[in-house]
């Protein structure tokens, strides 16, 4: 039996899955899967309020920016509704030392990692293609074309090893963000095939959100897509993807694992995209309300929120409090958004070379010659 | 004397011995030595670790190459036949290339990609092909090939050495070629790896070629010269960037210009250089540029690809077409 396989918990899908907090808000202690390893989690007070306090700020962010679009600020956004738990669970499980290698959904990984939000905005709204460094922040940048960064994560975590940090508790380890989409791609079959033969130290994280922009998981798999672990020899575990509290718990084992030299766990976190694919899609032509609402009851925030309550964690003024900083966050994002520059458009020619080239070189002559042929006729 | 692919197998030695970022990884490279032998003996003196037989699946070295360069590697891929590149086209393409660009220059990718090209060695489908437009055409990335033993050995360590991601076409055909080489020569004072050459001087027309045309082309100018005609011969080297200020010096000299190469003619590499040429020397040329080129088919079966692949009779019947003008 796979892991994940007839775990407790309520509402869950056939197979089962990790759940350490209920729809609502009733906390299970631990969870053993089949082969016998016990999930749990080890919070002061403190720190759940921050996971909860993670959680709402980037909801409040993400709705902010679903805004910006429709006020035509952003060229196009790709929301994160209905998938904070698994965003911040994953990357608050994630060490200093650890790579992340995002699609371009992954604005509450990158919160997490204590990036300025405001850093994929630039692509967004078009003002550049990225333009981060990878290394500096232990975050590449967005990769749109599905599934091609999970081979690059996998290169990286076979450097890793080649460098020798693994083996050990302070190890390094590196996580692969993909969708249910993404798991149909030759190259995420190839990334797992790769990641199984070196033994890499790698965590595949599955946001099984159940949409391909249109298309309904039935039409990625026949089979769960944890269970497709087994085929390339390593261990595949679904989550609870609303569950911040269990997939903080999977994810810090899995990576744990990578680091100590054990290899790739694939991790299904079972959600949902609350919102549509992105600004540009329209949910409504491919499924009912009926199924929004009934995902609505199992939200991330509300559960954590009914948790804290419920266990005195936290009171109604901390939870105001908490929207209110969110609120300011959001606003401030808002203001620098806008103060974003274009760039100068003879930027048109930087960066394609490290060194340049002859001929962008001459190109980015002309160019500029020609700009500056209208200085003083109106153009 | 030594032959082209061993110059390559010499090359890719010594970049293993001056960096130790260095990394090879492809099918079969390893204790086969790879199809053609030219990783012969590195996993045995570098390690598994520095040469890498990998699962077989062409996306998969590209892209774990990748994350490798990411993290500071210096990868070297081998292809191991020109048709087989497809798969990994998406990776070259829309990662490769854009990396530098998408990060305003925070990320290097310094790829070395080869891939044995070209026909004449009686192979099957997907063995004999010319892709190289498909990569010039694509920004970000730099192309080059080579055609004969100095210049491999020298040209593929300039290409891991360098920065740019580059995709290292190997001329197959000629890999059996032997020539003079200085295993001991500096790679710092070598000849400029996107720089063309001219190898056979001569004032009549000018003939340019790369990889393994360039035998072709210069055999073409031997004949010629025996009919008092003394053609010029450009080695391209670089199909991108490409040296033009060599070409333009060359022909407004000549007057005429011949281009040749295997893959088929419409869109290539030699439509683009005649359209250079045409921009530039306009009141030079005597002649339009001819072109001589594959067909605009599929590359054929075995048995009939020398009517495909130009040959001596082909350049010379356009260079007299040049000349009847």
């Amino acid at each position: 039996m796979a892991k994940g396989e007839s775990v407790a918990g309520t509402d869950i899908p056939p197979g089962g899955f990790v759940q350490l907090l209920t729809p609502d808000g009733e906390r299970i202690d631990s969870v053993t899967t089949a082969d016998g390893t016990t999930y749990s989690v080890d919070f002061t007070d403190e720190e759940f309020r921050e996971l909860y306090r993670d959680l709402v700020t980037v909801r409040r962010l993400d709705s902010e920016a679903v805004a910006l679009q429709r006020q035509g600020e952003l060229g196009i956004w790709a929301s994160l509704l209905g998938q904070e738990a698994a965003q911040v669970g994953s990357g608050r499980a994630l060490r200093p030392q650890d790579m992340a290698f995002p699609t371009y959904r992954e604005h509450g990984v990158l919160y997490c990692r204590g990036i300025d939000p405001i850093m994929p905005f630039g692509l967004f709204r078009g003002v550049d293609q990225g333009g981060w460094d990878a290394n500096e922040f232990k975050f590449n940048q967005y990769t749109i074309v599905i599934g091609s960064q999970t081979l690059h994560a996998t290169g990286y975590a076979m450097g890793v090893t080649m460098d020798g940090r693994t083996g050990s508790a302070d190890g390094e380890a590196v996580i692969a963000y993909f969708g249910d989409g993404a798991t149909s791609q030759g190259e995420v079959n190839e990334a797992f095939v790769w990641s199984g033969v070196f033994n890499s130290p790698i965590v595949f994280f599955c946001q099984n959100n159940q949409y391909a922009i249109s298309e309904p998981l039935e039409r990625q798999t026949r089979v769960p897509l944890y269970q497709r672990a087994g085929g390339y020899g390593f261990p595949g575990i679904r989550v609870d993807g609303n569950d911040v509290l269990a997939t903080y718990a999977v994810t810090r084992a899995a990576l744990d694992n990578a680091r100590n030299g054990q290899g790739p766990t694939l991790i299904e976190a079972y959600t949902y995209r609350m919102g549509a694919h992105t600004s540009s899609d329209d949910p409504t032509r491919y499924r009912i309300s009926s199924e929004v609402e009934s995902w609505k009851a199992k939200d991330p925030i509300s559960r954590l929120r009914a948790f804290l309550t419920k266990q005195k964690i936290a009171k109604k003024d901390f939870f105001a409090q908490v929207d209110e900083d969110a609120n300011r966050k959001a606003l401030d994002l808002r203001e620098r958004v806008l103060a974003m520059p274009d760039p100068e458009p003879v930027a048109l020619f930087d960066h394609v070379y490290p060194h340049g080239s002859p001929e962008v070189d001459a190109q980015r002559a002309a160019f500029t010659e020609y700009q500056a042929s209208f200085e003083g006729s109106g153009h | 004397m030594i032959t082209l692919g061993k110059a390559l197998n010499h090359g890719l030695r010594r970049a293993l011995e001056d960096d130790p970022k260095v990394v090879i990884m492809g099918e079969d490279v390893g204790k086969l030595g790879g199809v053609f032998r030219i990783t012969d003996g590195l996993q045995k003196d570098f390690g598994e670790n520095r040469v890498i037989d990998t699962p077989l699946a062409e996306a998969g070295i590209v892209g774990t190459a990748v994350g490798l360069a990411i993290r500071g590697f210096r990868p070297v891929c081998e292809i191991q036949f020109d048709g087989f590149v497809f798969p990994a086209y998406n990776q070259i393409v829309a990662q490769v290339a854009k990396m530098h660009y998408r990060s305003k220059g925070k990320l290097r990718l310094p790829i070395t990609i080869r891939i044995p090209y070209g026909g004449g060695i009686g192979a099957v489908e997907h063995h004999s092909e010319s892709p190289e437009a498909y990569f010039a055409h694509t920004p970000g990335l730099k192309v080059v090939t080579c055609s004969n033993p100095v210049d491999a050995y020298t040209m593929i360590q300039q290409a891991i050495a360098s920065d740019d991601p580059v995709i290292f076409f190997e001329p197959k055909r000629r890999y059996w070629e032997k020539g003079e080489v200085d295993l001991d020569a500096p790679l710092s004072g070598a000849f400029p790896l996107h720089s063309a050459r001219v190898v056979r001087p001569g004032g009549d027309a000018t003939l340019l070629a790369y990889g393994p045309m360039v035998r072709v082309a210069l055999d073409a100018a031997s004949a010629a010269a025996e009919d008092g005609r003394e053609l010029e011969v450009i080695d391209v080297r670089s199909l991108s960037p490409i040296d033009y200020p060599v070409i333009f010096e060359s022909v407004r000299r000549t007057g005429r210009a011949v281009v040749v190469h295997e893959a088929p003619g419409n869109v290539g590499l030699g439509a683009e250089i005649a359209a250079r040429i045409t921009e530039e020397c306009f009141y030079s040329l005597e002649a339009p540029v001819l072109r001589v080129t594959g067909y605009d088919i599929p590359y054929p079966a075995a048995r009939i690809e020398e009517e495909y692949l130009p040959d001596l009779d082909r350049v010379l019947d356009a260079v007299d077409r040049s000349f009847g003008w």
